[in-house]
């Protein structure tokens, strides 16, 4: 492993492009999560610190339950589609051309050329039919538009790490554990989890931000961050929204931070 | 081979039928709406008619009906959407791949720490990334203090509502989407191959051409497609930084099915969208494919 | 029979989640519109639970309603989509048993067009649109669309729309002496050809902009009274004309659903919301006048006698109800609306 002069990571201003990316993305959350802490209702001007918008976070309940409604629409959407997506997957990658996988690649890609609006305005019609019919008017067609709608999502990047493993290792793993299901918990499944994280995460962010779908979807006592936000779009927002948001990302580093001494420990 | 087939499909069929359930089958409704009469008010009449077609592409004269013209504001509303996501997928890829390759080649432990600190800003909803964007560009934001207190300029720069606004923030929600499946593909590679083609061919460029490209190639095409398609359909975020002076296509359909009441319009303009998408994909892959062909051999 | 079958299922299902027991109630409004505590002193009165569900659009709101099995008990659209609910049988009369007391609306909103007589609707609060300017900008007459339409030079790219076609429509057609729905193709050339002319003067067509007028990035713009009113608030110099060539008026209604599962207790929440000390908590909130006889005395302060929720004598009759225009009139709307933002 001696290293003769290059260093992979050096290439041509990698490291500093990705600084600046970095530098980009973190400075609108920074403003967001310092203005947060205004005592005044502005975004624009520093009025001193308070924790009014926090207190009027945690006492407005509607906010607080869109909040938890979001969080669990994402994480079961984006897991059952995780979940289809690596099935589907494994069917459509490195298997050789069959029949009708053209129409299969069309199917899955399908809620990524449709605008939302439309996808929205498509499923309203079928969905108010339905509920209708069986009077069922519960989480589950927002479940399922969700998860549909994040099966691309998940796929692409499971999809694009299967490309890129060597057919050699599971073959190797085959005559090893003689067996497809040994060989593809040993060897694929472990080989594939950056890809499925990546799918899980993707999916999750899409749900986090489908509005419009969800819009026309959503039954009485339903409404997701999202649409909340979007019905205030009209309406000046206030830095409410932005303690909101600074408590999601809370969340979210609390999440990562687990999940990062997990796979640590985990000796990976 | 046919018992292959059939297993390859098992495998497809549980996300198939979520998807021809809630996405494809809905689908089906909107190509019939492209064929039917607006109703009062919204909704449609269940009379056939091309008309809501016609006027996707030609436009009659308001004040002379006998005058049939192309509908010039429709073509100028999709090419500028067309190109806008275009100039997006490229921005996405010259600042993804960097980001991927530098995430991709830190220590094993260290990587996950920081694809993680790429996704951590999407945690939050889109709407309110996109007023954190806002916020920062805005006459008396940050940057244009900055600048001021520097003495860089004088007088502060208009952003907000310019075409640059709309490109930043577009590049700025869509990224993750292209340094994820770019990471996932880079971090498979054999790095020690690019080392050796570097001693090989002597020049980082080349490395980057004829070795490093070719191995990322699926990830580099997940993300832009990942990328694209989102992008030709936005509406918040063209219209929170853009002001909204311009209309993009999501905004021309969303204007039929709302204000405009015209859902049959609506309708074909989302089936045209839709079919320039899938021309898109297929011009793009098609081009690619042939492109990996001889190198592969 | 279908209803059975459907009931069946969601007792299969066991989760027949449009709560239909008693002392529930279920309010489908405008975003950030519902005062909290309005609903928490309701509940305490009555012990019934009340959920609130968004729409950001009448439109949204009418095609979800339309397609049925929604759940919602009450809904709230402008006047001009009153007459649509009525018409299409989706509302309910008021049941004159519990909502007693539709004395206390004022008298000019007791019998309106969109619905006379009340017999299906209360208000829930009424507005205006018009145009606002920074006085420290620019000083002149601030009652003409002109402001917006050919502003005058200190104004020009600063100027923010509120990018509601049928708002800027209005306003425009009024400007050229035209009716709401007039598809006098003279008086539409016009506006198309003003709005046009006037576009490069404008920097945004844009919602939730108070904190930018405050900030003075924008100095002149089309805005609704009440979010006018919060800019001056943050800034003095802020100001609110009603342009006399005329300006909209609008209003939004609370009205019980047809299919709702909770009539009566819906009826009550109707009757309650027309108490003043009630609908001045919907106006504290949500800073609209409620034309609510008397509910002046339990609003703040700042909104008793403010100039932007009351209209002035000799402007009163150039404030306009809205209409819905015909399907082809609407069409011109969004062909001229659609050019101007191409």
């Amino acid at each position: 492993m001696a290293r003769r002069g290059f260093r992979v990571e050096r290439l041509p201003g990698s490291a500093a492009i990705a600084m600046l990316t970095f530098v980009l993305l973190y400075v609108p959350i920074v403003i967001l999560v310092v203005f947060s802490f205004n005592a005044g209702a502005s975004q624009a001007q520093w009025e001193g610190f308070s924790l009014e918008w926090y207190a009027a976070a945690f006492g407005n309940r509607q906010v607080q339950e869109v909040s938890i409604r979001s969080l669990w629409l994402a994480a079961v959407a984006a897991g059952i589609a995780t979940v289809l997506a690596v099935f589907a997957a494994l069917g459509t990658t490195r298997v050789g051309r069959f029949p009708g996988q053209t129409l299969i690649y069309a199917l899955i890609n399908q809620p990524l050329m449709v605008p939302e609006i439309v996808t929205g305005i498509a499923l309203l019609i079928l969905v108010a039919a339905v509920k209708v019919q069986t009077g069922y008017t519960g989480m589950g067609y927002l479940v399922l538009a969700h998860t549909a709608f994040c099966i691309p999502f998940a796929y692409l990047p499971v999809r694009a790490r299967l490309e890129t493993l060597d057919p050699a290792l599971e073959a190797a793993a085959a005559d090893l554990y003689a067996g497809p299901f040994q060989a593809f918990r040993h060897v694929t499944l472990p080989l594939l989890v950056p890809g499925i994280v990546a799918g899980f995460m993707l999916g999750f962010v899409i749900s986090l931000d489908t509005v419009v779908i969800t819009e026309f979807v959503k039954s009485a006592g339903q409404d997701t961050l999202p649409t909340y936000m979007l019905g205030q779009l009209r309406r000046t927002t206030t830095p409410e929204m932005n303690a909101i948001a600074t408590l999601f990302l809370l969340l979210s580093v609390l999440i990562v931070t687990a999940f990062f001494i997990l796979t640590r420990v985990r000796g990976r | 081979m046919r018992r292959a087939t059939w297993w390859n499909w098992l495998l497809c069929a549980p996300a198939l039928v979520v998807l021809v359930v809630a996405a494809s089958g809905p689908l089906v409704i909107v190509a019939v709406y492209s064929f039917l009469s607006p109703g009062n008010l919204g909704g449609v009449e269940w009379t056939f008619t091309t008309e809501a077609w016609f006027r996707v592409f030609f436009s009659r004269d308001m004040f002379e009906p006998d005058i049939v013209t192309w509908n010039d504001a429709h073509l100028v509303i999709f090419w500028r959407s067309v190109w806008l996501s275009l100039q997006t997928t490229v921005i996405c890829a010259l600042l993804g791949f960097p980001t991927a390759w530098f995430i991709a080649t830190r220590r094993p432990g260290n990587r996950t720490l920081w694809l993680f600190l790429v996704t951590i800003p999407f945690w939050t909803n889109l709407l309110i990334r996109t007023f954190a964007v806002q916020e920062m560009i805005r006459n008396n934001g940050i940057v244009n203090t900055l600048l001021l207190k520097a003495g860089i300029i004088e007088a502060p720069i208009q952003m907000l509502y310019t075409d640059f606004a709309v490109l930043l923030g577009m590049a700025y929600v869509f990224l993750p989407l292209m340094v994820l499946p770019l990471y996932a593909a880079m971090e498979r590679m054999d790095f020690r191959l690019v080392e050796a083609s570097y001693d090989l061919y002597a020049s980082r460029w080349a490395s980057l051409w004829h070795v490093i490209l070719p191995s990322v190639r699926p990830g580099l095409i997940a993300g832009s497609i990942l990328v694209f398609i989102p992008a030709i359909g936005a509406y918040v975020t063209p219209r929170v930084l853009g002001g909204g002076r311009t209309m993009m296509l999501g905004n021309l359909i969303a204007l039929q099915f709302g204000q405009g009441r015209n859902w049959p319009l609506g309708a074909a303009l989302s089936m045209l969208l839709l079919i320039v998408v899938v021309a898109a994909l297929v011009i793009y892959l098609r081009a690619v494919g042939q492109d990996r062909g001889p190198r592969r051999g | 029979m279908k209803q059975t079958m459907g009931l069946a299922l969601a007792a299969v299902l066991g989760t027949g989640a449009a709560a239909q027991a008693e002392g529930v109630l279920n309010l489908y409004n405008w975003g950030n519109y519902t005062s909290p505590e309005l609903l928490e002193k309701f509940t305490a009165e009555t012990g019934i639970k009340v959920t609130v569900t968004d729409y950001d659009s009448n439109d949204t709101a009418l095609a979800r309603i339309r397609q049925g099995g929604h759940g919602f008990d009450i809904v709230v659209p402008s006047d001009t989509y009153v007459p649509t609910y009525i018409a299409e049988g989706l509302v309910v009369p008021l049941d004159d048993a519990i909502v007693t007391d539709r004395d206390n609306i004022l008298e000019q909103f007791r019998d309106v067009p969109f619905d006379p007589g009340r017999e299906y609707s209360v208000p829930w609060q009424w507005g205006t649109t018009g145009v606002v300017v920074n006085t420290s900008v620019y000083n002149g007459d601030r009652n003409t669309a002109d402001i917006v339409f050919k502003p005058p030079p200190e104004l020009s790219g600063k100027i923010n729309v509120i990018p509601e076609m049928s708002d800027v429509m209005a306003i425009a057609v009024y400007y050229h002496g035209g009716e709401r729905c007039t598809d006098d193709p003279e008086i539409l050339r016009a506006v198309r050809d003003t709005l046009m002319a006037a576009k490069p003067h404008w920097l945004a067509l844009d919602y939730g902009t108070v904190d930018a007028y405050i900030a003075g990035d924008f100095a002149a713009g089309i805005y609704w009274n009440g979010a006018s009113m919060r800019a001056r608030l943050g800034n003095p110099d802020i100001a609110y004309g009603y342009p006399a060539t005329g300006f909209p008026i609008w209003m939004d209604n609370a009205m019980v659903l047809a299919d709702a599962p909770n009539p009566e207790n819906a009826m009550r929440f109707i009757n309650f919301i027309l108490r003043p000390e009630n609908a001045a908590l919907i106006s504290n909130f949500a800073r609209y006048a409620n034309g609510i006889e008397g509910s002046e005395q339990f609003m703040d302060e700042v909104m008793r006698d403010a100039p932007e929720l009351t209209i002035p004598d000799e402007l009163k009759d150039a404030g306009r109800w809205g209409v819905v225009c015909p399907q082809e009139v609407t069409d011109m709307h969004t062909q001229i609306w659609t050019e101007l933002l191409q």
